[in-house]
């Protein structure tokens, strides 16, 4: 049950949270080169390809994936933030085509804090890790300023249909589960100035498990996927391109939280989106003439709890977008999917967006 | 000068508020805004570029970044058809392709119309600026069309030939251009406001 938040509450909260409290990717790779590299062989995902989870070979025909994320509040109220969080870490397991098995909990909560807004958190958390099918087995909880909140997930893959996040092949489609724009749309429902539907929207989809998004993918011959979250759909294209490939990507099709386009014109705008743009431009991403501002930045836009995005052959990317649609329809929560451009060979940029 | 402070405050709050001043200012304004993080002053410098504000860079010391925007006197001259026509040029013309047949009735007629409606271009004593092809228009530029080395006389000779390339990617197209780049909605639709003639065959 979404319970109302108090005005400590609120306090708490909304400090700017979710996958925009990320550290930006080129300081981050900064940090990380300077760490050892792991050897064992049976480690077949982990620094190397900035990967979403750590999957190790346990046998031939059974491996571990495990991965965790924690973020500040995205949402005021808790039950909600709770979900989100959940949902954003178990998709990290999805999006290696794993199945997501246990979950523990990761908590930072201030000493002096309202309880129930604690029990509320985990409350939420609780019922999407059962949503999907896992097991919350414990966790660990510190005391801070602020509230953080997340999990560590656990999950199991066969090691030889194990999807990773960069390996497209040239004439794949690229196809996108989720709206962009969740950033953008709670950045300005902070000031409140989000248009009606907009905040809710992007709740809407930050709530939604990439549960059916991942079984409906497993029936296709697909070659890379990943989830977008903190890096923004360039950042994490840029990832799955690696030096390899090239891609070009049509705004006219990218599906959006409503709203958000105008929003962004008005520079509801977070760090971390800028810090993307940072990052996607200095490694290739260029746009082709007359894309607007507004559009521009939700490819930026840090997105928590994201959707999948897959490369796939383009007659099957086709047949998986209607399938979603058709199963998204049925259930009455239809979150927009699309195909939004097409792999390449490599050519001078990595991305071209038109 | 005002001076907003916005140090402690995290993005998007510095640039919207800065924002909220200067749109309420005269013309001719200018603000300074310290901010405490460079991400917070790359923000402001966009949200300037974008609105056409001055901004100059004053302080910048580790979490004490001292930025100056100045709102323009008087927003410029609207471009458009009309200043245009005034100022004496010749008409721009745009063809605009929506379909790989011209007309209503038999397609295969209108294929033939299409087909004879692109070479009589050729033929014409002034050219357009530049022709358009979308959805289905698009299978005049690709491969299998019998329009091809019309459409690349024209192009040699200065116009600008563009296809919608969701169009491409929709059709199964996107490798098969054989003639003039692709294009987006802004870029067509900016074309077609900016005309002073459409021709739809």
């Amino acid at each position: 049950m979404p319970t109302e938040p108090s005005a400590a509450a609120s306090q708490l909260f909304c400090t700017g949270g979710g996958c925009t409290s990320k550290l930006g990717p080129r300081a981050l790779a900064r940090v990380l080169s300077k760490l050892p590299r792991p050897t064992d062989p049976d480690l077949l995902v982990g620094f190397d390809s900035a990967d979403d989870a750590a999957v190790l070979r346990l046998t031939d025909d059974l491996a571990l994936v495990h991965t965790l994320d924690f973020f500040p509040p995205v949402v005021e109220d808790p039950y909600t933030f709770g979900q989100i969080a959940a949902t954003n870490a178990l998709s990290d397991v999805w999006a290696m085509g794993g199945v997501p098995r246990t979950a523990l909990n990761i908590v930072a909560f201030p000493e002096d804090g309202d309880l129930n807004l604690l029990g509320a958190i985990l409350a939420g958390g609780a019922e999407r890790v059962a949503a999907a099918g896992a097991s919350l087995a414990g966790g660990h909880s510190i005391t801070d300023d602020g509230i953080k909140y997340g999990l560590s997930v656990s999950g199991t893959v066969h090691p030889d249909r194990l999807w990773r996040n960069d390996t497209p092949l040239p004439g794949d489609a690229l196809v996108l589960t989720k709206p962009l724009g969740v950033g953008i749309a709670c950045a300005a429902h902070r000031m409140d100035a989000a248009p009606a539907g907009s905040f809710e929207a992007a709740v809407a989809s930050m709530v939604e498990l990439n549960l059916r998004a991942a079984a409906l993918l497993h029936e296709r011959d697909v070659h890379a996927v990943t989830d977008v979250t903190g890096f923004g759909l360039a950042g994490h294209l840029v990832e799955m391109l690696g030096s390899a490939y090239s891609a070009t990507l049509d705004t006219l099709t990218l599906p959006l939280v409503p709203g958000v386009r105008r929003l962004a014109e008005e520079f509801y705008l977070t760090a971390a989106a800028q810090r993307n743009r940072t990052f996607a431009e200095d490694n290739g991403l260029v746009f082709a003439p007359g894309v607007p501002f507004g559009v521009q930045e939700v490819l930026f836009d840090a997105q928590t709890s994201g959707g999948l995005l897959a490369a796939l052959p383009r007659a099957e990317a086709d047949a998986y977008v209607a399938a979603l649609a058709a199963e998204r329809r049925a259930a009455g929560a239809p979150l927009p999917a699309a195909v939004i451009g097409v792999v390449t060979d490599r050519a001078p940029h990595t991305i071209l967006v038109r | 000068m005002e001076t907003l402070d916005h140090t402690g405050k995290s993005c998007p709050i510095p640039v919207i508020e800065t924002k909220k001043v200067l749109e309420a200012a005269a013309p001719g304004t200018s603000v300074e805004v310290v901010v405490d993080n460079p991400t917070a002053v790359e923000n402001l410098a966009k949200f300037a570029q974008q609105r056409g504000y001055g901004f100059t860079r004053g302080a910048q010391q580790p979490a004490d970044f001292h930025v100056v925007l100045t709102k323009p006197d008087a927003p410029a001259a609207a471009p458009g058809p009309a200043a245009a026509a005034a100022a004496g040029r010749r008409p721009v013309k745009v063809v605009a392709v929506s379909a790989p047949t011209m007309g209503e009735g038999d397609d295969r007629l209108g294929a033939t119309l299409l087909k004879g409606f692109l070479y009589a271009l050729t033929e014409q004593d002034t050219w357009p600026d530049t022709v358009l092809f979308y959805n289905g228009g698009a299978y005049l530029t690709t491969a299998g069309s019998e329009s091809i080395e019309d459409l690349r006389r024209l192009e040699d000779a200065g116009v600008e030939i563009l296809t919608c390339g969701t169009c491409l990617n929709h059709y199964g197209l996107a490798d098969s251009l054989q003639v003039g780049g692709v294009t987006n909605m802004y870029t067509i639709v900016e074309t077609l406001m900016a005309a002073d003639v459409v021709i739809k065959p």
